[in-house]
């Protein structure tokens, strides 16, 4: 738990004004940081020693600051969410990070996620994603009693794994076809593994694959980065069952 | 006090609902289609509002400052959600969660508010299961329960340590069903400045895109704020970085009444600050409590040793440990409510028995339940947190204690609201933690998510036709209006003028000091002396703000440093109004501990003749002194007794 102090880090971070203007890498120092800092907490005292100096703070998405959000979304050492395992950016700490070492920051980098400005990029394709059918489509009210449909503890369990992604978009970054196979599959198989969920599997697995591919994500090649990448541990075994719920679909039709 | 207008039915506590529900108005589906409902803000009760009102037939403008509505801050509740189902056979019941959550509390909430509370929390879970919500399950397949604090009796359901995320996503999937359908127009990174009133009635809002900076105009028959509560005016809390009350804040400054902003929950089990360059807190949910128990060493030669690191807390032995909370609880031990275990921290801290380098902090030991439960059960317990725990602190919480603090975590008090969640201007409705309505001076655990839901799913959709069934006539609002013009121009000069203080201190550093000022004097323990202190030093800080504050960067661009000046010029004014409010309440309830008002043992001591009310503050323009309405509290069925947990 003791916290040492990193005397002097170098950051080299893409800034990029706004979506159409071209970007570049500008290289920053920061003095005295402590290991016990995340590296969030970093950003805000470069962003604070650069206003200070008249320049403009570099932007990046960050909020809940506890890994469930799924805002933050940096490319930290040519790692999504950076060197360390399991975890958020926004948990990250500057204990992983050597005194005189330069980190390399940059957005995502995916044509389905363009960069709004700095180390912002837009995610709504997500969105539109889940709005092509990641739901069980109920209203409120008039629903049977929770204990009147049994779930086994295995498939409660399996659909919680599947169900812990939080949308941060790090498997499509890792991937070199920046596909976004791991997300969709989580969302399909955590439905797909419940009762409640089972009437309109088929259906939901063909319309948010079409939805995928209209949204440019790239196609899988079952590289297992995605897997390796995600902070939530997302198993890759979820795409194998969105494979199976997707052709049983296609064979009915 | 004549102003107050709550609306609640007349009749027995248990039928009020029913009865109510009878006499609300109705709008057919017809009408449906030409109203259209705001909704700011997509957490658990804006995400269930906005698609209730979709699948009712109502044309819903859902607002997120947020890049998705998934990442609104209902996300990140971890432990669980309380129903009144009795599935665990454990004799609970409407009335027993009615009555814990009015005793828990302090007996400063209304009881016809919170039994509907209680009465709808079973459809909340069905609603849930429906959803595909992976809720925790026993072997049979049938639901499982757990204990949180202030309670006897099981009935908390859970998804892991992670049931604020999963029920938000089920009702983000209830929207993204709705916006799919065209039902809900979804706006996203949209965050509102303020709010426009026509005739005295709340017509739309102003917002500003935060990827372009574009200010635009919406107009609505109803307006919904579920913008959740003002915690960050600490700075630090467990709150996003994003969450703010301006939205509330704006909604008060057009007349809305604001109550009592003093009510602030400080969460026992959060990781302790580590240093000045902190910038946000970390809750440990308060499930933990369940199987962990709290310590601190019983002499100080051993407080020195743990400090400097020459023993460690696990080399402690049984005989030298104070575990000060089942000694002076033994009834409720390690599970009573939080504002009861958060001072009984401080207390022990303050007495020089914190435990790490700062003092502050005590310990949340997991050995005795590893022994019993052994390693892997514990680890399906809390698995998750214990992983969070060791990536931020690097210690493995299951060979050491885990060390927590007190934080800031949720704010009770919030807008007011009559029995139909409407505030004091006509078609303006506050839910969700942006109310003040059911948790009066100190709210449960796992309460929070219940009162979101029910809110949105069972409460609004109902209500909310009362008000619309008279407005069916009233054409689309024209967004030309000269309210909506003067608005905007207001917002515009304020920006404006933000922009060119061109001072030369970030915003974050006057963020830090107001939130240094409103732990020390308007935190744990409050006293006259020094609330009377805080207003004056947050007025200084406030005039420094304005004159010195540097913006970079343009108005017309996503511009995070404006974002955040906006949020803090309104978190000025609410610390201001929350030193009042707690300075007008002289006796101790909840999570406001007034130094004045305790027992001889130092406990909270509530003052029922001067101190069952809520209040209602009433803006009285800017160079003026807010003025305080009272609502004062009834209690019909309950008889208000000194809370005891021992």
């Amino acid at each position: 738990m003791a916290d040492k102090i990193l005397k002097q880090i170098k950051v080299k971070v893409w800034r990029q004004k706004g979506p159409k203007t071209k970007g570049k890498f500008e290289t920053y120092i920061v003095n005295d940081i402590s290991t016990g800092t995340s590296f969030l907490e970093m950003m805000d005292i470069l962003n604070d020693n650069l206003i200070r100096e008249g320049k403009e703070p570099i932007a990046f998405d960050h909020d809940c600051r506890e890994g469930i959000c799924g805002v933050c979304s940096l490319y930290v050492n040519g790692r999504p969410h950076g060197p360390d395992d399991d975890v958020t950016t926004c948990q990250l700490h500057m204990r992983k990070f050597k005194d005189g070492e330069t980190i390399t920051i940059e957005p995502y980098r995916s044509k389905a996620f363009p960069i709004i400005k700095d180390l912002i990029v837009e995610r709504n394709a997500f969105d539109r994603i889940l709005q092509a059918g990641g739901y069980i489509s109920i209203n409120t009210g008039g629903v049977p009693d929770g204990n009147a449909i049994p779930v086994s503890y295995d498939d409660a369990e399996a659909a919680m794994d599947a169900a812990s992604c939080i949308g941060c978009g790090a498997c499509v970054a890792a991937c070199k076809n920046a596909s976004a196979m791991l997300f969709v599959s989580a969302k399909v198989s955590h439905l797909a593994r419940l009762p409640q969920g089972k009437v309109e599997a088929a259906r939901r697995a063909k319309s948010m694959v079409a939805k995928m591919d209209e949204l440019g994500f790239g196609n899988c090649t079952n590289t297992g980065a995605c897997e390796a990448e995600c902070p939530k541990g997302i198993s890759i075994s979820n795409i194998a069952k969105l494979n199976r719920e997707y052709l049983c679909a296609k064979i009915k039709d | 006090m004549t102003k107050i207008k709550t609306h609640i039915p007349e009749g027995p506590l248990a039928d009020k609902w029913t009865k109510h529900k009878a006499d609300l108005k109705v709008v057919s589906p017809a009408n449906k289609r030409k109203l259209d409902i705001i909704v700011v803000g997509t957490g658990l009760a804006g995400a269930s509002a906005a698609s209730s009102f979709a699948e009712m037939g109502y044309n819903v403008l859902n607002f997120c400052y947020q890049d998705s509505p998934r990442r609104a801050h209902s996300i990140a509740a971890q432990g669980g959600i309380n129903a009144a189902k009795n599935y665990q056979n454990d004799n609970d019941s409407v009335y027993r969660l009615f009555y814990d959550t009015i005793k828990g509390g302090d007996y400063r909430s209304r009881e016809a508010n919170v039994f509907r509370l209680a009465e709808v929390s079973g459809s909340i879970i069905d609603q849930s299961v429906a959803q595909g919500v992976p809720f925790a399950r026993e072997y049979g397949g049938l639901l499982a329960n757990r204990s949180f604090g202030g309670v006897l009796v099981s009935r908390t359901f859970y998804a892991r340590g992670q049931t604020g995320q999963q029920l938000l996503l089920g009702a983000y999937g209830s929207l993204n069903r709705q916006v799919a359908s065209g039902q809900v127009k979804m706006y996203y990174r949209h965050e509102m400045l303020d709010l426009v009133m026509i005739d005295g009635k709340a017509r739309g809002i102003i917002v500003r895109d935060l990827a372009t900076g574009e200010i635009k105009r919406f107009g609505a028959h109803a307006v919904v704020l579920a913008t959740g509560g003002y915690g960050n005016v600490f700075f630090l809390s467990t709150n996003a970085m994003g969450s703010n009350g301006s939205a509330v804040w704006q909604a008060y400054k057009k007349g809305a009444y604001m109550s009592n902003p003093a009510f602030v929950q400080i969460h026992p089990t959060c990781i302790p600050v580590h240093g000045d360059q902190q910038s946000k807190l970390t809750l440990m949910s308060e499930s933990l409590r369940n199987d962990g128990r709290v310590w601190v060493p019983k002499d100080k030669d051993t407080v020195e040793k743990l400090r400097k690191g020459t023993v460690k807390a696990s080399q402690v032995p049984e005989e030298d440990r104070d575990y000060y909370l089942e000694r002076r609880y033994p009834s409720y031990g390690n599970l009573v409510p939080r504002d009861v275990a958060s001072r009984a921290a401080k207390e022990r801290c303050d007495a020089g028995f914190g435990v790490n380098e700062t003092g502050k902090a005590v310990f949340l030991d997991f050995k005795d339940a590893i022994n019993r439960l052994g390693r892997h059960v514990v680890e399906a317990r809390y698995g998750n947190l214990f992983q969070m725990y060791e990536k931020i602190t690097d210690v493995n919480p299951y060979e050491e204690p885990m060390m927590i603090y007190p934080a800031i975590h949720y704010t009770m008090g919030g807008l007011w609201v009559d029995y139909n969640m409407m505030t004091n201007i006509p078609g303006l409705y506050a839910i969700g933690e942006a109310n003040f309505s059911d948790h009066g001076a100190n709210r449960l655990g796992a309460s929070a998510l219940m009162q979101g839901l029910a809110d949105g799913y069972f409460v609004i959709p109902y209500t909310i036709g009362d008000y619309l069934a008279d407005e069916i006539q009233v054409p689309r609002i024209d967004t030309n209006h000269k309210a909506f013009e003067e608005t905007e121009s207001a917002i515009k000069a304020k920006l404006e003028k933000l922009k060119n203080t061109k001072g030369k201190t970030p915003v974050d550093y006057f963020h830090k000091e107001l939130g240094r000022i409103m732990w020390d004097k308007v935190g744990m323990s409050r006293n006259e002396k020094e609330l009377k202190e805080a207003v004056e030093e947050i007025k200084k800080l406030e005039k420094e703000f304005w004159a010195d504050v540097r913006i970079p960067g343009d108005l017309n661009e996503l511009n995070q440093e404006i974002e955040k000046a906006l949020r803090l010029a309104d978190f000025f004014e609410m610390g201001e109004l929350m030193a009042l409010d707690a300075l007008e309440r002289n006796e101790s309830c909840g999570g406001h501990f007034r130094e004045e008002s305790k027992t001889e043992e130092g406990e909270a001591l509530r003052d029922d003749k001067n101190g069952a009310y809520v209040s209602a503050w009433e803006y009285k323009g800017e160079d003026a002194d807010p003025e305080m309405n009272v609502e004062k509290l009834e209690f019909e069925f309950v008889t208000p007794t000194q809370r005891s947990y021992k």
